[in-house]
């Protein structure tokens, strides 16, 4: 399996990296390798084998739905890059 | 009174307790140890300030006689762990000044349990790495050389390379590690020191900065198999916090330690002995197995069949859980945002923040992640692995179901490589680090990496032992026993 230039940028781009057109090239060349290493799995036949969801078997637990933790807006603001009045301030988002 | 450097956590408690000096003398010797380590770029944050504090509440706790085990020993923290007001940034500039208003739950049962901290530690970024290398700090060095070429800086592995070289330097008594794929036993291995992973679910994973949930888990690094059966004793145990952590009396790990493994089956997997393993290796293996049969062991073949798709599946099922967690770092609750230009939108700050904050290896982890979790890929390769997954832990479970107890193996297939030497390489051949460790998460094991000799370079050279889900109290055990035949006495001369 390998990555042409156009779906290294449509991979970059839904892991929301940037990169560079420049680096593109060489990106593409970086995927295609790691993923040709894991085209090894093919080589095994899974038929009838579930997909392992959980690697311990248990039970999740539950618990009431209650609140058990708030009223920390300063807590949760202290660490912003940008926080203004209360909230997180982004550029905008909507027009 | 100072106190001294090089004791065990058994020793320095047992001192403590007998009052031979005080927990604020024993923080006082490693506040300065941690800051003359400099050049071994292990301690990335000094806490000396708190060291000494929780110190005097330690000799308090010791002296009305309410001292644990842990009481008064100072410990190094891997960056992964969230310290409340302290920095934590798992080693990447994407976390650039996050002090989390939290701490994580294994480090905060280490505190209620007396331990001192000294600071926070080197690990590759997000502990992607094997080298720690991909740290934003630069990398750790190996506090060991070679004979040959005594001036080149080895890695001390990786991801917990920081805290592997900490402990090998005598820095500190003990460090937290954290291991997805290998990350506490290979840079044990490579520093001399014992690393466990325990089975998954056993610590907490709470307030650990997230890199492959399904895998992660938190364990000690420590001098010797009885420190770390101390202080995984500590650091274990159920926590509402993590859905994922096992509501299980955690045992006394050290009243497990008798030496005692007469009867006990140890297999050797045949798939372990990988094409150019180099012969020092094999040759320790060889005197594991001996040892262990000397000591009472009956040593069987066996077969762990697909051994050789660990590495693949790893390497799509970690990216692709990373990729999914790390998607919360987009510049807007915490840690580095980038600038943007007049016209651009939120969607450029997400891309450049990323761009500018992860490292490549963690950029290129994501990518894969993100590729193998689209649309028309998620089949033939997350889904693929996933199947391989439960392939690999049956061939575990049917040799446990068979009788064997333990399973012996190497824990790298070298010993500690140089600095940059991987630079040029292919990714692929630093994946390959990661052979022998990787099945035990992806099975979610206890795994733990014993020194049981020296390489031609006079290197520390390390095997592992794998054991049953929650066995770990026989695996120490087993461990012990290892480690008594081996009697692994060097240390790395100081030069820093």
């Amino acid at each position: 399996m390998s990555i042409d230039k156009d779906t290294a940028r449509r991979v970059a781009h839904l892991a929301r990296i940037e990169v560079a057109e420049e680096a593109l090239e060489p990106l593409a060349r970086d995927l295609s390798r790691i993923l040709d290493f894991m085209d090894e799995l093919s080589q095994v036949d899974t038929d009838g084998v579930e997909p392992m969801t959980s690697v311990t078997p248990m039970e999740l637990k539950r618990r009431d739905d209650v609140i058990t933790d708030g009223n920390r807006q300063d807590d949760i603001l202290k660490n912003a890059p940008d926080a203004r009045e209360g909230f997180f301030a982004v550029p905008k988002v909507v027009e | 009174m100072t106190a001294p450097r090089g004791l065990t956590i058994a020793q320095a408690r047992d001192a403590l307790r007998k009052g031979a000096f005080t927990a604020r003398e024993l923080a006082e010797t490693y506040v300065a140890a941690a800051e003359e380590g400099a050049r071994l770029n292990a301690f990335i944050a000094h806490t000396s300030e708190q060291a000494l504090k929780q110190a005097d509440a330690a000799d308090a706790r010791l002296k009305a006689g309410d001292a644990p085990a842990m009481c008064g020993i100072p410990l190094g923290i891997k960056d992964l762990f969230a310290t409340e007001g302290v920095q934590t940034q798992a080693a990447s500039n994407i976390l650039a000044g996050f002090r989390p208003p939290y701490e994580s739950t294994v480090t905060r049962k280490l505190w209620d349990a007396g331990a001192v901290m000294l600071g926070k530690l080197n690990m590759d970024e997000f502990a992607m790495g094997s080298s720690n290398e991909t740290s934003a700090y630069g990398p750790a060095i190996n506090p060991w050389r070679r004979k040959d070429a005594p001036d080149t800086n080895l890695t001390p592995g990786g991801s917990s390379g920081g805290s592997a070289a900490a402990v090998a330097g005598d820095l500190c008594l003990a460090a937290t590690g954290t291991d997805t794929g290998g990350s506490i036993r290979q840079p044990a291995a490579f520093t001399g020191i014992t690393g466990v992973k325990p089975t998954y679910g056993r610590c907490s994973r709470w307030g650990i900065v997230a890199f492959a949930s399904s895998l992660d888990q938190a364990g000690p690094m420590t001098r010797d198999v009885r420190d770390a059966a101390i202080m995984l004793g500590a650091m274990a145990g159920h926590d509402p916090m993590d859905s994922t952590s096992a509501d299980l009396a955690v045992p006394d790990f050290e009243a497990a330690l008798t030496g005692d493994i007469r009867g006990r089956k140890i297999g050797i997997p045949r798939e372990y002995r990988v094409e150019g393993m180099p012969a020092e290796i094999e040759t320790l293996w060889a005197e594991g197995r001996a040892m262990l049969a000397d000591a009472g062991a009956e040593i069987v073949d066996i077969s762990l069949p697909h051994t050789r798709y660990a590495l693949p599946a790893y390497y799509v099922i970690a990216p692709a859980e990373a990729s999914s967690n790390l998607a919360r770092y987009d510049g807007v609750r915490y840690g580095h945002r980038a600038k943007i230009r007049q016209g651009e939108g939120i969607t450029e700050m997400y891309e450049r923040t990323r761009a500018e904050g992860f490292g490549d290896e963690v950029k290129r982890r994501i990518m894969i992640g993100a590729y193998v979790l689209s649309a028309g890929y998620y089949d033939a390769y997350y889904k693929k692995a996933q199947k391989v997954r439960t392939l690999i832990k049956r061939d575990f479970e049917q040799v446990y179901a068979d009788g064997v107890d333990a399973i012996l193996t190497p824990a790298t297939p070298s010993a500690a490589f140089g600095i940059g030497e991987m630079a040029d390489a292919d990714p692929i051949r630093m994946y390959l680090n990661d052979v022998f460790t990787v099945t035990v998460n992806l099975s979610g094991l206890p795994g733990i990496a014993v020194p049981t000799g020296l390489s031609s370079q006079g290197l520390p050279l390390g095997l592992q032992l794998i054991g049953r889900p929650w066995e770990e109290a026989d695996l120490l055990n087993t461990a012990y026993a290892l480690e008594k035949r081996a009697d692994f006495a060097h240390h790395a001369e100081k030069w820093w």
